[in-house]
Parts: C-alpha cells; sequence; structure tokens
C-alpha cells in the first residue's frame, strides 16, 4: 500500500547549490514522522517542499496518492505549524483559527462549531477574543496549532513548534503532541534539532545530513542501531572503539576489542565490515557499561583507569582510560545516595554484555 | 506515437515554460515585482540623463538642434571664465557647507543616540521636521534674519554690541553657507545616527576595560566605525547642494552665484540647451570626482588611528 | 560636579542650542505673518489676522492650492503603490542585482534636483508633451518613490514572512492573501508614505518650477509673489499655513508609524 506521503529523487537546488537530496521516503497514513538532523541539514527545505511553500528541482511528492507538481501550498491537504507560529497579529484568537475556513463559505454556524471545537481540543476555550498580539508562547503555539487543525488536513506539517518554549512547557508539549496526534489520527511531519523530542513523540524518524537522509528507522532501532557513526553521535553518547579483527556472520559480526576481547554485535543493514579497513570502529552506548564493585564478579572484566568525572545529580558521567583503546571512553554511573564516589586517577573494573557492541560503517 | 517524437515534444515544451518557470523562480518573482518601479526609473530618470548628456555633445541654432557630434560647449563650460569660476565657487561651497553641518550634526546624533533613551525617536522626529516644511520659507527666512534691516542686526543694535547695521551678512556666499547648512542639518543627521545606532555598546566598554579613557575610546573605536555614516552624511548634503540654484537666488546676491543658477538659465531664458546639458554634466563629473577623493581622504585617515 | 556630568551639561546645552537654530527660521515667519506691519522686521507693531484674511479672496492663490492638492494626491498614491513593489521585492525576494535596481531607485534622493528637473524637462518637451500638473506629478513621483521605499521597506521587515505563508497554507490565493494578511499588515506603513510624500509633494519648489505649465503649485505661486514686496505679508501668512500643515500631516505619519511598531513588538 502506498503511504500518506510518497517523497521520491526529491532534489532542491539554490543556484548552484545542492541543499536536499535526492532523497526518498514514504509516510505512512496515521503516522508522526519527524525529520531530526542539525541546523542546515535540509529538513526545513524538505518540510516546505512538503507543504508547497517551494517547488522541488527534481523528483516528485505524492500526497494521498495525488501527485503535488506544481500545486502551490493553498491547494495542498496539507497544514503547516509555521516556527514563529506567524498567529496575524491584527485578527483575534477566534478570527485567526477561523482564517482558513473563511474561503471554505461554511456558514456561520457551521464555522463557529469547528472554531469552538478547535479551541477545546487545544485547551484554549473562552480566550477567543484575544488579540493575537495578547498571548503568551505556549498560547500562541496552540492558537497556531488550532488554525492548522481546524482545516482538517490529510497532514500536519510542524516546523520546530516546540523550539521557542521554555524546557517545562517543551516537555508539557512533548506529551501533549503526540495524545492529540493519536486522538485525530492524522499523518504528523515534525522538523526537530532535539534529539529527544524525537525520539520521544515520533513513530518513526528521518535523521538527516548535509542534504541526505542517513537513516529513517523507529526510534528504537535508530538508538539501537544507528547506520553511521554520524547518526550515532548525533543521537546520544556513543564510544568509539578500535577492533583488531572483525568477521561478519549473516545478520551479525563477532570482533576483538584491545583491553575489552572478543565481542559480538548486529550489523546495520548494508555495511560491510571488511571494507572498513584496518582499524574497524565499533561502538557501545556509555549506559551500556556497568561498573563492577568490589566483591561483585562478572563475566567479563574490563580494567580500567577513572581519567575525570563529571556530575549531573541524577547521574555521574566517568570518563575512563582503557589499556589498549586510544580514546578514553565515557560511563554513565545513575548516583544512588550512600555509593561511594570512584575518585579520579583510581583504577575501576568495568562489564558490559556481550552483544551490547554495533558496528559503525563510516 | 514514437520515442523520437515523445523526445521532441518534451523538450518543446521545457523550452516554452523556461520563461513561466523562471518567473516561478525567487529571483523571477524579485524582479517582476521590482519592475514597476525600476521601469519608471529608468524610463523618467537614466532615459533622460543620457538625453541630457546627448544633448551636451550637441548644438543648438536658436531653435532648432544640430545633432553632430562637438565638444565645443564643454570648451565653453570648462575654458569660460565665469562658468569655471562658479563651478569652482560651487564646489568650495558645497563641500563646505557638508563639512560644517556633519561637525555640527554629529554631537547632536551622538547625544539622541548614547543619551536619547527611549526618546530616541522623538528627537529624530523634532529634528527632522524642519527639513520637510516650507523649502521656500525658510529660505526667505534667513534672508529676514540677515538683512540690514533684519532680526539680526536690531538684534545686535538692541544689546548695543554694534552701532551701525552689518552690511556684509546677507548677498553673499557667506548667507548662501548658512542658508544651505540650515537647510540640510537633519538630512546629514540621519545617517550619522543610523551609523552610532550600530556601535556595538560593548566594544567602548572593553575599550574602557583596556584602559582607554573617554576621548581615545571616540578616536578609536566611535570614529572608526561611523565613518561609513560621516561619508555617507557628506555625500548626501555635498551633491544635492551643488544643484541648489533658489538660495543663491534668494541670499546669495551676486557674489552668491552658483553654477546652478547658470545651469537654470541655460534651459530658461538663455536657452542653451545643449550648453547647459554640458555645463550640468561637468558639473556632476566634478562632483564626482571630489566626493571619490573625499572618500579616499577619509578612509586614509580612518587608518592613521588606530 | 565631576567633568563628567560638566561634559553632559555641555552637550545637552548645545544640542538645545541646535534645536533650537533649527526651528528659529521656521517659526520665525509665522510670527511676522501675524505682525501689523508691510515689513518683516523687530520690534513687532500689533496683532493682526488682516494678512490670513487677505488669502481668503484670493482666487489665483485658490487655484494654485488646487493644484498642489492634486499633484499631491497623485503623486503620494502612486508612489507608494510604486514603494510596495520595491520594498516587498528588496525585502522579500533574493535575486543578483537587486543591490543596483534598487539604488537606482534610491537615486533621486541624492541627485541634484536641478539635474532631475532638466533631464526631465528636455525629455518631456522633445517627445511633444506639454508642461502641464501631469509632468510635475511625474517628476514628483520620481523623488517621492525612495521615501515611500523608505517607510514601506520597515513596514515589511517589522511584519514575519511567514504570516503571508500561513495565509497561503491555510487556502488564500494570492490576492486573498495580499488583502486579509499583507495590507492590513502594512497599512500604517501606507498611511505614513502617503503623508510624508504628499508633504515633499507639498513643500517641492525646483522640479515643480521647472515642469509646470500655465497652472502653478503653491510654491511656484509664492515664488512668482516674491517678486512684489506688498505682497510678502501675505506670502507669510500662506507659508506659515503650509507649514502647520506639513507639521499635521508629519505628526500623524509618525504617530501612526509608532503605534505599528509598538504593535509589532509585543508580536
Amino acid at each position: 500500500m502506498a503511504g500518506m506521503i510518497e517523497i521520491e529523487g526529491v532534489e532542491k537546488h539554490y543556484g548552484g547549490f545542492r541543499a536536499l537530496g535526492p532523497v526518498g521516503a514514504s509516510i505512512a497514513e496515521g503516522e508522526f514522522f519527524s525529520l531530526l538532523g542539525p541546523s542546515g541539514c535540509g529538513k526545513t527545505t524538505l518540510l516546505r517542499l512538503i507543504g508547497g511553500f517551494d517547488e522541488p528541482t527534481r523528483g516528485t511528492i505524492a500526497i494521498g496518492g495525488a501527485p503535488m507538481a506544481g500545486r502551490p501550498a493553498n491547494l495542498r491537504p496539507t497544514n503547516m505549524v509555521f516556527q514563529s507560529y506567524a498567529i496575524f497579529p491584527h485578527l483575534n484568537v477566534t478570527e485567526n483559527v477561523a482564517y482558513g475556513l473563511k474561503r471554505l463559505r461554511l456558514g456561520g454556524e457551521e464555522e463557529r462549531r469547528r472554531v469552538d471545537e478547535a479551541l477545546v481540543q487545544v485547551e484554549l476555550a473562552g480566550l477567543g477574543s484575544r488579540m493575537g498580539n495578547q498571548l503568551s508562547g505556549g498560547q500562541r503555539q496552540r492558537v497556531a496549532l488550532a488554525r492548522a487543525l481546524v482545516m482538517r488536513p490529510k497532514v500536519l506539517l510542524l516546523d520546530e513548534p516546540l523550539s521557542a518554549l521554555d524546557k517545562k512547557l517543551r516537555e508539557q508539549m512533548q506529551v501533549e503532541l503526540r495524545h492529540l496526534q493519536r486522538q485525530i489520527g492524522i499523518t504528523f511531519v515534525l522538523v526537530t534539532h532535539d534529539q529527544y523530542e524525537a525520539l520521544g513523540m515520533s513513530d518513526r524518524i528521518a535523521v538527516m545530513f548535509g542534504g541526505r537522509i542517513a537513516q529513517i528507522a523507529t526510534p528504537k532501532e535508530i538508538y539501537q542501531n544507528p547506520a553511521s557513526r554520524e547518526v550515532a553521535d548525533f543521537l546520544g553518547g556513543m564510544n568509539f572503539l578500535t577492533a583488531r579483527d572483525i568477521a561478519a556472520n549473516g545478520s551479525g559480526f563477532s570482533a576483538d576489542l584491545p583491553g575489552i576481547g572478543g565481542i559480538s554485535g548486529r550489523l546495520p543493514a548494508g555495511s560491510d565490515p571488511a571494507a572498513a579497513g584496518a582499524a574497524p570502529v565499533i561502538g557501545i552506548r556509555p549506559e551500556r557499561l556497568r561498573i563492577v564493585w568490589e566483591g561483585e564478579t562478572a563475566d567479563r572484566i574490563i580494567e580500567g583507569t577513572v581519567a575525570d568525572r563529571h556530575y549531573f545529580g541524577e547521574v555521574t558521567n566517568l570518563v575512563v582510560d582503557i589499556e589498549g583503546q586510544d580514546a578514553a571512553v565515557s560511563v554513565v554511573e545513575t548516583n544512588d545516595f550512600g555509593a561511594d564516589d570512584i575518585p579520579v586517577g583510581s583504577s575501576i573494573r568495568l562489564t558490559c554484555d556481550p552483544d551490547a557492541f554495533v558496528f559503525m560503517p563510516g | 506515437m514514437n520515442a523520437g517524437d515523445t523526445a521532441v515534444r518534451v523538450t518543446g515544451a521545457a523550452r516554452a515554460g523556461g520563461a513561466r518557470s523562471w518567473l516561478r523562480t525567487d529571483a523571477g518573482q524579485g524582479w517582476l515585482t521590482l519592475s514597476p518601479p525600476l521601469l519608471y526609473a529608468i524610463l523618467l530618470l537614466v532615459g533622460p540623463i543620457l538625453v541630457i548628456i546627448a544633448n551636451s555633445f550637441w548644438t543648438q541654432d536658436y531653435l532648432t538642434i544640430d545633432h553632430t557630434f562637438t565638444l565645443k560647449n564643454y570648451r565653453e563650460a570648462l575654458t569660460e571664465p565665469i562658468y569655471r569660476d562658479l563651478l569652482a565657487r560651487s564646489l568650495f561651497v558645497a563641500v563646505l557647507v557638508s563639512l560644517v553641518t556633519v561637525i555640527l550634526a554629529y554631537p547632536v546624533a551622538w547625544f539622541v543616540s548614547f543619551h536619547g533613551g527611549k526618546y530616541k525617536g522623538i528627537w529624530l522626529f523634532v529634528i527632522t521636521v524642519p527639513f520637510w516644511s516650507g523649502y521656500l520659507l525658510r529660505i526667505l527666512s534667513w534672508k529676514v534674519i540677515l538683512g540690514t534691516n533684519g532680526v539680526l542686526n536690531t538684534a545686535l543694535q538692541y544689546f548695543s554690541i554694534i552701532t551701525e547695521p552689518v552690511q556684509s551678512l546677507l548677498y553673499n556666499t557667506n548667507a548662501v553657507i548658512i542658508t544651505l547648512a540650515h537647510s540640510w542639518a537633519a538630512f546629514a543627521l540621519l545617517p550619522l545616527f543610523v551609523s552610532l545606532e550600530k556601535v556595538d555598546r560593548t566594544l567602548l566598554e572593553a575599550a574602557a576595560d583596556l584602559g582607554d579613557n573617554a576621548l581615545r575610546r571616540f578616536v578609536r573605536i566611535t570614529l572608526p566605525l561611523t565613518m561609513p555614516g560621516i561619508i555617507a552624511a557628506l555625500m548626501i548634503v555635498m551633491i544635492p547642494t551643488v544643484g541648489d540654484y533658489v538660495t543663491p537666488k534668494l541670499v546669495g546676491g551676486k557674489d552668491g552665484v552658483m553654477i546652478a543658477n547658470a545651469i537654470q538659465a541655460q534651459f530658461g531664458k538663455a536657452a542653451n540647451w545643449p550648453l547647459g546639458a554640458a555645463l550640468a554634466v561637468s558639473t556632476m563629473v566634478v562632483v564626482g570626482a571630489v566626493s571619490g577623493l573625499m572618500v579616499l581622504l577619509l578612509l586614509g585617515l580612518k587608518r592613521l588611528v588606530r | 560636579m565631576t567633568g563628567r556630568s560638566i561634559g553632559r551639561g555641555i552637550l545637552t546645552g548645545y544640542v538645545a542650542l541646535y534645536v533650537a537654530i533649527l526651528y528659529f527660521p521656521v517659526l520665525l515667519l509665522p510670527v511676522f505673518s501675524f505682525n501689523n506691519s508691510a515689513t518683516p522686521k523687530f520690534p513687532l507693531t500689533g496683532l493682526t489676522f488682516k494678512w490670513y484674511e487677505g488669502l481668503a479672496g484670493n482666487s489665483a492663490m485658490h487655484s494654485a492650492a488646487w493644484n498642489s492638492l492634486l499633484v499631491g494626491v497623485c503623486a503620494s498614491l502612486f508612489s507608494t503603490v510604486l514603494g510596495i513593489c520595491a520594498a516587498r521585492a528588496i525585502t522579500r525576494h533574493k535575486f543578483a542585482g537587486k543591490g543596483a535596481a534598487s539604488g537606482l531607485i534610491m537615486a533621486p534622493l541624492i541627485l541634484p534636483e536641478i539635474i532631475i528637473a532638466i533631464s526631465l524637462l528636455v525629455v518631456l518637451l522633445s517627445i511633444g508633451m506639454e508642461l502641464s500638473l501631469l509632468t510635475v506629478i511625474l517628476g514628483h513621483l520620481l523623488i517621492c518613490v525612495p521615501y515611500s521605499v523608505t517607510v514601506l521597506v520597515s513596514g515589511f521587515e517589522g511584519f514575519d514572512p511567514s504570516m503571508e505563508e500561513a495565509s497561503r497554507d491555510l487556502g488564500e490565493t494570492v490576492w486573498g492573501t495580499l488583502r486579509r494578511v499583507t495590507l492590513p499588515m502594512l497599512m500604517p506603513s501606507i498611511v505614513s508614505s502617503m503623508l510624508v510624500t504628499f508633504t515633499i509633494s507639498l513643500d517641492e519648489f525646483i522640479l515643480a518650477f521647472f515642469l509646470t505649465g500655465t497652472e502653478p503649485t503653491l510654491p511656484v505661486y509664492i515664488w512668482g509673489q516674491l517678486r512684489f514686496a506688498a505682497k510678502l505679508p501675505n506670502v507669510l501668512a500662506l507659508g506659515s499655513i503650509l507649514i502647520a500643515l506639513s507639521l499635521v500631516m508629519l505628526t500623524v505619519a509618525e504617530l501612526v508609524r509608532r503605534r505599528a511598531e509598538a504593535r509589532t513588538a509585543t508580536t
């Protein structure tokens, strides 16, 4: 079955500069899909191409089975929540939300009903007569959402909708947005540079770098099996270790790491350890390395020395030198009250599951 | 339909759609939007100026224009002592007026920018308003102020500073300079203010932190950073000033006549368009050259202050 | 008193003097327009309104005023329309050659007016156009457009371009967006531009002097009257009315601009 949004071979050039592409993706109906990447990676460009604010230089975009080429924003079944919210300051909340409905000539009764419904949906009931420039950041975001949803789009596009809010409100809105999406069941496409936002809200994420999509997968898959070093580095911390031998076996691999020993793990799809050369890179997330305390035993013991420590409240981040590895690894230690601090310079024993490793192509 | 046929059709369509699809790009839209005012400026400014330049190479015989190329008008414009003197005096007046206006306006612009607080807008408004109202009346006013029985002489006599009216106030170059400097004050102030606003205040704090006193901070930081504004202010006063013929006519007397009066006369009662055109073009070229020299001089000065 | 506050005191005094000298010539003539004497000099001889009353029955002045009104309204209207085009292209589009093209549009701001005047005069006469109020309007448009552009560029910069995109996104057409979003948002700048350019046109003399035919505008009429010493008090009265009118219009323009700024500032 074709997806709600089908993107094929899309490129966007500005003058001689290729800002995007070629990229391809299929986004399903009712899916919460995120475009994640650093600034300048092309994620907003792609969103604007879907919304019809720009035309792709090459390639096609289809929404709901209909090709969108040459169709401007006002004729597309998409609506957008802008980064700046773009609330019309000369109109009040009701007029803002009713802005797009006016053209549909629904009649006063129906229009009012739909506006009220949308305002209730975003918890703004009762604020209808407030002017656009008298709203707080959170309220503006809700008006922008209501204004888009009232049009009953097939796809809602959100361009960094939470980046202007403070941390507390942002976290609250993440939960609300996800809840809203489940409730109304339409496709959401979210652009964000915040990995936690993408991981916490999305069904699937497309990670983008330099105008290309590096990986499209579920949050869990992306976090556990990043397709490249770039993806791994962008989403959370990753320790990069150098292996001596590496051998592929089916969808997995086995390798020998100096100072750690023989390990195994999964291969990202399409990667070939044989192509990695003399020093293949293996990754492991910091939280998958555990400290072996005095009196405890483990199947695998990694000996190291604490080089530095950073206290973060609920966790402490330890920087550990491992014999035989050039780069220090970082280890996340959950701070239990009463547990001893490990001073800088002391030796430490670590362990990990044998399959906690992932091969890092490129 | 065979494959070759399709290919031909596709390229044909692509070519036809080329212009239309260019109009849909940002650049196309930009040019399209800009075209009405741009065409207006080209038709009514660039075109006419080119015609004037062409005219300056022609000759006039009573009412008919002889279109043969000649440098005769330029020879006359640049060698006749009367025109040469007028041009020299006009340049002198324009340069002096621009320097006086900028020097007098700079402290005011500095005051508004640094101490204007939330009243900056009101200050700017108050200072620029006289510039917009009563062009002729303001010149006339200076005539009344500087005249033999004028306001200034009356006041000076009233306070017994002088016993006889000073005759040399009106109808000379000084009167022209005073009147022009007053007319263009607001125009000089705006670019100065804008450039002062752009000076990052933390740079001055950094200079103070590194041991500079107020004067040194001004000379080493504020002045070099506002140099673009100073240059803009000088140009924006000097260039239009050369073309003013009303001020010399009303307050300049015989000694205060400027080149614009001569140009005006050639398009008025003397009715020698080609000569007038040559005078106008020469004036613009010379003013352009003097402006260029001033810019180079100021940039050189700026490099000296380090 | 510290050296610093003495310095501040001197500067404040200087600024006060500067502003006083700036206004003195502008406000001096209105004083004489209420003076009983026929020559503008001190001491004043007595309050009178007769010079203003003398204007009431002056039909030549009335038709000049009518001409100025016509020219001013046309110039301000068209220059604002052209200004909207230019300001929009400058603020909302990126393209090579934009700097040169907009420089050309802004050039009349610093070109000597006499150059603009004679160039236009020669061309308009050569193509066989009669000098009339139309030719004055054409000239005034040229010098008014740069001011309109300046005012409107800040108007466009004062509102978020995604407002227009949001309108398109919500199904509105290009023209609908212009009517429902762009123009309402720009309205203060449009009003401000029209008032400022009307004031400029009303006050402009050099272009009008060259380009007018048999119908003078007010400044051209005043210029003609200056030859007659006996008419001076009436000219002063007329000039004072014009200055008052300009002040009112510029103040309204400024207030409109400020209110708009306050509105976008909270956004």
